[in-house]
């Protein structure tokens, strides 16, 4: 899952418009149901939308003032994975029928800008680069690519990992980029050259049951924190029964510049996968468990291994996205919801959007 | 387990050599029956030419028949993978089976298998026996059946094979031990070369010893067991001289890039390479598909795996022009539920789901049956295992109607209450 970056010249505590997120008053306020489960899910930059993909192959947009529903129906298969183009206006969709998808984000009719056939297999992974200028995808074929903005070209095709590439993730600096796979390996790229700089050991994501025969686990997500310090890379251990869907989420935290593996970030009592990691601007690393023990809002800080701060959603979670704003988020459902939760102080008046 | 030798059965007249050289269906007798079962037991010396043989691809944990042989691309049930055109026309699989796609002309699919269960174990049992499990009755496995009745004369190895595994299953049951698999892990079965630190002249005055021995031991308390027991010593000797045919390494290096270099393309490999040594049935089984969770990452895995080695198989069958001698079934326990569930799963399902076989009499592109547009239920020509177990045996020439004499009770081949689906055969 890719990380879309509040636009802010600086990391700041506060939010635009000066609220401060408070995970310990994370709440559902909104919930739409739609008419099949939910798989991944983007805030439009501008905060206007909230987009999310189905099991029926379409992505669907949600007015967040009106709840208006509006479909993007092209994809021949899941959608994976969703970004927006620099000038906010352009959805970009990956999905698992290999093809990468330009819409305009607020048509009333949404028709696809481009069709792109972008890789020989999934696509599970696509990111906007900071200027907004390269896109960047991972799939099935063990490829990460880097497409031009403008026209829609590839330019590098990224070699090197073993296994199929789940997570992408531009370094807001501009200069690199890295990708995650599942055996856990994260491999850092110069953008400019398309070369190889180093890679990161995120094994302990991985799992090899020899009595099952399966690989499992994978670097679900990955998130760069504010100050730039620190490279989080979210998915699963403890899977003793990988078809049985029995594993607990695990967050590595890393120091970007050593590399070193600072912290194994885990909760208590949850089963899962951690399926996307978002930093909040104050530094709190925010994490969605979704799995066997339910759907979680996962909480921590750098400096402690254990969440400090756990908010259970109503039904098993499969993506999370963060506002622009940085106070609210988005939940995908197997229940087929699509739950806004927020971490500011509950209204006084009851909400009356909620439905199903 | 004594046998009724006092019966003055004519076993006692059967020769040790005789065991291990395999019984044609005229031989058999006595303990361990006679056959009966053969469409035209005339033609043994023509079966012995042409020996038949069975292949049993077993897809552990139940392969998910949306992500294989009956795809519902674009319905609520079907997933993201979509369905991909063969050889067949008109005929769609899974895009996960693109190499297996090219060769559907040799191969035929049941689409509408309804077994009615939803349990591993049962199901097992009902695939490879053809039977629902009973309390008080055993039924022999169909590598067993094939064994004992597609046994040529001169077979000396064992006519039950399973792919990986070890030591002898107990699957044969009222046909006997002789007739139970016997597992191998992808190498010369475990302890099959003379010890270095015997001689082969020490070895072979060890066994005239043990000869002489068991010849004076069997003049007065010779039994079933006893028989077994040298049965099994003088098998593991023609093991010991035939071991080179389960050492894949003697295989050019060709063969082993074209089934690709897992352990489930090596044991395939080495199927062929038993069965074209005479081995009768040989089980490979592939591991695993109980994906309760994560169902479509998992069936890439391993359908990627699958995939390379199965169409290398057919290919190589194909090629040496042993198909029409061989039965190829690609079978599970049960199917997968339409429904995904919320760890991006499926579940167990018995209730319509699908097969692949090929070879013998099976009509080369056939599809039989339909099940519903989201695959939930059975449309038509619903059959159950039982069906299934008279078509396989029909399908290498065998009446499945017919029954095997065990100590004189008849015990037909199949369930009575199945049939074979003649219009898959030709």
């Amino acid at each position: 899952m890719s990380r879309l970056y509040p636009a802010q010249e600086e990391p700041s505590e506060k939010q635009p418009d000066g609220s401060m997120p408070d995970p310990k008053l994370a709440h559902v306020r909104e919930q739409w149901k739609y008419s099949s489960p939910l798989i991944a899910c983007s805030f439009d930059p501008g905060g206007k939308y909230v987009f999310a993909s189905a099991e029926d192959n379409s992505v669907q947009r949600w007015d967040l003032e009106s709840s208006a529903i509006t479909p993007f129906a092209a994809h021949d298969s899941w959608v994976r994975d969703m970004t927006f183009l620099a000038d906010g206006q352009t959805l970009v969709t990956v999905g698992s029928d290999d093809q990468m998808i330009w819409w305009p984000v607020a048509a009333e009719n949404p028709k696809p800008l481009k069709t792109i056939q972008a890789h020989k297999g999934w696509i599970r992974t696509v990111s906007i680069s900071p200027d907004g200028t390269l896109l960047a995808t991972g799939g099935n074929d063990n490829l990460v690519k880097i497409w031009n903005t403008t026209d829609g070209t590839c330019l590098h095709e990224l070699a090197g990992h073993d296994s199929n590439v789940y997570s992408t993730l531009f370094h807001p600096e501009g200069q690199f980029l890295v990708s995650g796979d599942l055996s856990g390996q994260v491999r850092q790229w110069e953008i400019s050259s398309g070369k190889f700089v180093r890679a990161f050991d995120a094994s302990a994501l991985h799992t090899y049951n020899g009595g099952q025969q399966v690989h499992y686990g994978g670097v679900r997500s990955i998130a760069l924190s504010p100050d730039l310090k620190y490279m989080a890379c979210s998915g699963l251990h403890k899977a003793t029964n990988p078809l049985g869907a029995v594993s607990e989420p695990l967050v590595l935290l890393f120091d970007w510049e050593s590399q070193e593996l600072l912290r194994s970030h885990v909760t208590s009592d949850v089963r899962g996968i951690g399926w996307s990691v978002y930093y909040l601007a104050d530094g709190t690393l925010m994490g969605l468990s979704g799995g066997g023990g339910g759907g979680f809002l996962l909480f921590w800080k750098p400096d402690e291994d254990k969440d400090f701060f756990k908010f259970k959603l109503p039904n098993i979670a499969r993506d999370l996205a963060l506002h622009p704003n940085g106070l609210q988020v988005a939940t995908t459902h197997f229940d087929r919801h699509l739950r806004i939760s927020h971490m500011t102080p509950k209204p006084p008046e009851k909400e009356d959007k909620k439905s199903g | 387990m004594k046998c009724n030798y006092a019966c003055q059965s004519s076993t006692h007249l059967v020769a040790r050599r005789q065991l291990l050289g395999g019984m044609t269906a005229l031989g058999l007798g006595g303990a361990f029956g006679s056959l009966s079962a053969l469409a035209h037991p005339a033609s043994a010396a023509q079966l012995a030419k042409d020996q038949k043989r069975v292949l049993v691809i077993y897809m552990s944990g139940g392969l998910s028949q949306l992500e294989s042989w009956d795809p519902k691309p674009k319905t609520d049930t079907g997933g993201p993978f979509r369905a991909i055109p063969t050889s067949v026309p008109g005929l769609h699989i899974s895009e996960l089976l693109p190499q297996t796609a090219t060769l559907m002309d040799k191969l035929a699919v049941i689409r509408s298998i309804n077994t009615r269960n939803n349990d591993h174990g049962v199901g097992s049992y009902q695939m490879t026996r053809g039977r629902n499990r009973e309390p008080s009755t055993d039924y022999p496995h169909l590598g067993a059946i094939a064994a004992k009745a597609l046994e040529a004369p001169s077979l000396s190895l064992p006519g039950h094979i399973r792919i990986p595994g070890g030591g002898r299953g107990g699957d044969s049951a009222y046909l006997g031990p002789r007739y139970s698999s016997i597992g191998v892990d992808g190498k010369p079965p475990q302890n099959s070369a003379r010890p270095e630190a015997v001689s082969e002249r020490g070895d072979q005055r060890r066994n005239t010893f043990r000869k002489q021995v068991n010849e004076r031991s069997k003049l007065k308390r010779r039994s079933a067991e006893t028989d077994i027991y040298t049965y099994s010593y003088e098998q593991a000797q023609e093991l010991m001289k035939q071991r080179e045919v389960f050492d894949i390494t003697k295989e050019p290096q060709n063969y082993h890039d074209r089934y690709g270099s897992s352990g489930f393309g090596q044991h395939c490999l080495m199927a062929r390479r038993l069965m074209e040594n005479g081995v009768t049935c040989v089980q490979v089984s592939h591991s695993n598909y109980d994906t309760h969770n994560e169902n479509f990452n998992f069936h890439l895995e391993q359908l990627g795996e699958f995939d390379q080695s199965f169409s290398a198989l057919i290919g190589d069958l194909s090629d040496r022009g042993m198909m029409e001698s061989t039965l190829v079934v690609v079978m599970s326990e049960f199917g997968r539920t339409p429904r995904i569930n919320q760890y991006y799963g499926r579940d167990h399902w018995g209730k319509s789901w699908s097969i692949c076989l090929g070879g013998g009499k099976v009509h080369p592109g056939a599809v039989i049956g339909k099940t519903s547009d989201n695959g939930t239920e059975v449309t038509d020509r619903e059959v159950d295992h039982g069906d299934l177990f008279h078509t396989y045996l029909s399908a290498v020439g065998l009446d499945s109607t017919a029954t095997f004499n065990i100590d004189g009770r008849e015990l037909p081949l199949a369930n009575p209450t199945g049939s074979t689906i003649d219009e898959l055969l030709t």
